[in-house]
């Protein structure tokens, strides 16, 4: 009888030799005479573990990780195949903590299909959303997608409905639906996870918003930096649409190019558009005047993504999850220094600290963690005393943090908050769009006043001027980007005074 | 397998993209993949083909960091320095890179073998540090590991 073997075909999984890995794992079975069916499936997000190989068991499927080519032929000999005891032995996968603890619903097929295989999806309650949204008027496909509270998931939090009633309402001959796949923010791969680990969740949503607003065309932009999410998207996308999936709404895959600020939607939809991905001012918003003039639903791939459950099941489910406006589940990548790294989704309310030790386990040092900065590198830095706050975007809003794309990155006590203070002000002069002052002059003149801080040049009055350069970008910018680079910068200055030099009473001034 | 000359080239991607909405980076990025780089003779015979000026297409080219405007090393290595990579000791594993290679980021070896890019994300971010070779994906690297892959590299 042949045995199934899964390997991850996420970058995660082989940026640390999956395919290498599996390729092993069948030129031993080979060798032994052993009958093995390898199928590369997405990954479980338990990203320290990869490359997590599992088999199929009557049991169960059993989880080994990390799993590195020289211990292949030692979990032969153990009888993997059969879930044999072994050092690098996790139990049942589905048990293990980190896994079973977490409220999966946008990833709750993800790691268990093979991505690319719709007779899989399928049987994962696959395209029930859509079946269910075709059957419905398109004012009540909006309305379920109102219903369950469902925000953007790409940083903004802006109520997903009101985005598809206006486009619902605007009278056009082309309509589209534009997935902002520019998933820029350090600390964040769930965009990734789900475009190369359940492509057809994504088409499937993109598919019920085409639906509900009446568009014929979508885009699905997706960084550079992503080749293996792009081309599992290319496969998905022919194989839906083959299949008969798409009735008819020509979905296509557009790489940026490598422009940070593309990840804002007017910036996104001129890129597209085949020019500089410069932002531009609103209104008009997107939805009435979009990608070439036409009105545009523009979603995060996660936003997107979380469509299909919701009409499968209901607004109402979707909406149990979660607390005060924000509701449903958020799909948290703990990242950077910590032991435990991975795709958490959980309902909102959760704290940092249950993250960074119940589930991360610490930092990867084992040094004390100093700060944690949520929400990608225009998110603030959080000090010990505010993790116990949680995660919800009126909670943070309100200690001038943002959740964001729900990307944490963990620094332990080497981090040199004035360092990266700097940094925030560089990438933001590197990445600005140039159209608005305060973005583009005021990063680099951040720079330059954080370097006379930190070299003790008349200390004082920079700050000061620190504090009122981070005022305009605050108030001034046109967009997120120059907009909210004061969030690390300010955050690092109020509660890490002592890395610049700076005593705590000084900085209020 | 040789490579068409640029003007040839150009045409039959025009050809085949031009009619495409928003085609400028479609084709910028065929001309890339193809080439390594955008050379700069090429942008006149893009910029008629697609009925824009010389200045919107060179201010398209020089926007996007990913766009080269001159020819890269036989293999890129694109360091990430983001956030989560740095809590990892990018701004070190970069700084060994720089001495190993003999060149700065944005820099290439002296025998044009590598180039050195900075990167920001790879989405690799729980397994950091990370890096890109060519189109290869490596994660949780150390300077060591790096010594073995351009000493692999390099062979």
């Amino acid at each position: 009888m042949s045995s199934i073997v899964y390997v991850p075909c996420d970058s995660a999984a082989l940026a640390v030799g999956a395919d290498k890995v599996a390729r092993t794992i069948a030129d031993e079975a080979a060798k032994r005479g052993l009958e093995v069916k390898i199928v590369r499936n997405g990954s479980r997000g338990l990203m320290w573990l990869e490359p997590l190989v599992e088999v199929a068991t009557p049991q169960g499927r059993v989880a080994y990780g990390p799993v590195e080519v020289s211990d292949v032929a030692a979990l032969f000999d153990a009888g993997f195949l059969s879930g044999g005891a072994h050092a690098l032995n996790l139990g049942v996968t589905d048990e293990i903590p980190y896994l079973k603890k977490q409220q999966r619903l946008t990833f709750a097929r993800m790691g268990k299909t093979d991505p690319l295989s719709l007779d899989d999806y399928v049987a994962h309650e696959g395209f029930a959303g859509l079946a269910k949204a075709r059957a419905m008027a398109q004012a009540d496909v909006v309305q379920q997608v109102l219903d369950s509270g469902l925000r953007g998931r790409g940083g903004a939090a802006f109520p997903a409905g009101i985005k598809w009633k206006t486009v619902l309402g605007a009278q056009a001959a082309q309509k589209y639906i534009v997935c902002n796949a520019d998933e820029g923010d350090s600390g964040t791969y769930s965009d990734r996870m789900v475009m190369e680990g359940d492509p057809f969740m994504l088409i499937e949503g993109m598919a019920i918003a085409a639906h509900a607003v009446g568009a014929t065309r979508g885009y699905i932009y997706a960084r550079s930096e992503y080749p293996h999410a792009i081309a599992t998207m290319d496969k998905a996308i022919v194989a839906a649409e083959e299949a008969g999936y798409l009735s008819g709404f020509k979905l296509e895959v557009r790489k940026g190019a490598g422009s940070y600020v593309c990840g804002e939607e007017t910036a996104l939809l001129e890129s597209l558009e085949g020019k500089r991905g410069i932002v531009r001012a609103k209104p008009p918003v997107p939805a009435l005047v979009g990608l070439f003039g036409q009105p545009t639903v523009i979603n995060n791939v996660i936003t997107l993504a979380s469509a299909p459950i919701i009409l499968a099941h209901g607004a109402a489910f979707y909406k149990d999850f979660g607390m005060g406006r924000s509701r449903g589940t958020l799909p948290i990548q703990l990242a950077g220094n910590i032991k435990r790294g991975g795709l958490i989704e959980l309902a909102f309310g959760v704290t940092l600290r249950e993250l960074l030790f119940d589930y991360g386990g610490g930092s990867a040092s084992g040094r004390p963690i100093k700060t944690v900065q949520v929400g990608g590198p225009l998110g603030a830095y959080l000090p010990e005393s505010q993790w116990d706050t949680p995660l919800d975007y009126e909670a943070y809003a309100a200690l001038g943090a943002v959740l964001g794309h729900g990307g944490i990155v963990v620094h332990d006590d080497t981090a040199d908050l004035a360092q990266l203070a700097r940094y925030a002000m560089e990438f933001c002069a590197i990445e600005s769009c140039g159209k608005c002052t305060p973005c583009r002059i005021g990063s680099t003149r951040g720079v330059e006043v954080i370097d006379k801080i930190v070299a003790g040049k008349q200390r004082e009055q920079q700050v000061h001027l620190l504090r009122d350069l981070c005022d305009t970008m605050l108030h001034g910018s046109l967009c997120a980007m120059g907009g909210m680079t004061p969030y690390p910068v300010m955050s690092a200055l109020n509660h890490y005074p002592e890395d610049f030099g700076v005593q705590a009473k000084e900085t209020t001034t | 397998m040789t490579t068409p000359d640029v003007p040839t080239l150009v045409r039959e991607i025009l050809a085949r993209r031009a009619e495409e909405p928003g085609a400028l980076l479609l084709i910028l990025h065929e001309l890339q993949d193809a080439l390594g780089f955008v050379p700069q003779e090429a942008l006149p015979q893009i910029a008629a083909g697609l009925n824009l000026s010389r200045a919107e297409v060179h201010g398209v080219v020089s926007y996007y960091h990913h766009f080269r405007q001159s020819k890269p090393g036989r293999q890129v290595l694109q360091m990430c320095r983001a956030e989560a990579c740095k809590s990892m000791g990018a701004d070190a594993l970069i700084a060994h890179a720089e001495a190993r290679l003999g060149c700065k980021l944005h820099g290439q070896t002296a025998d044009g073998a590598v180039s050195l890019e900075p990167v920001f994300c790879l989405g690799l971010c729980s397994s950091s540090p990370a890096l890109m070779l060519g189109d290869e994906l490596h994660a949780r690297m150390t300077p060591a590991k790096l010594d073995a892959l351009m000493a692999e590299t390099r062979a």
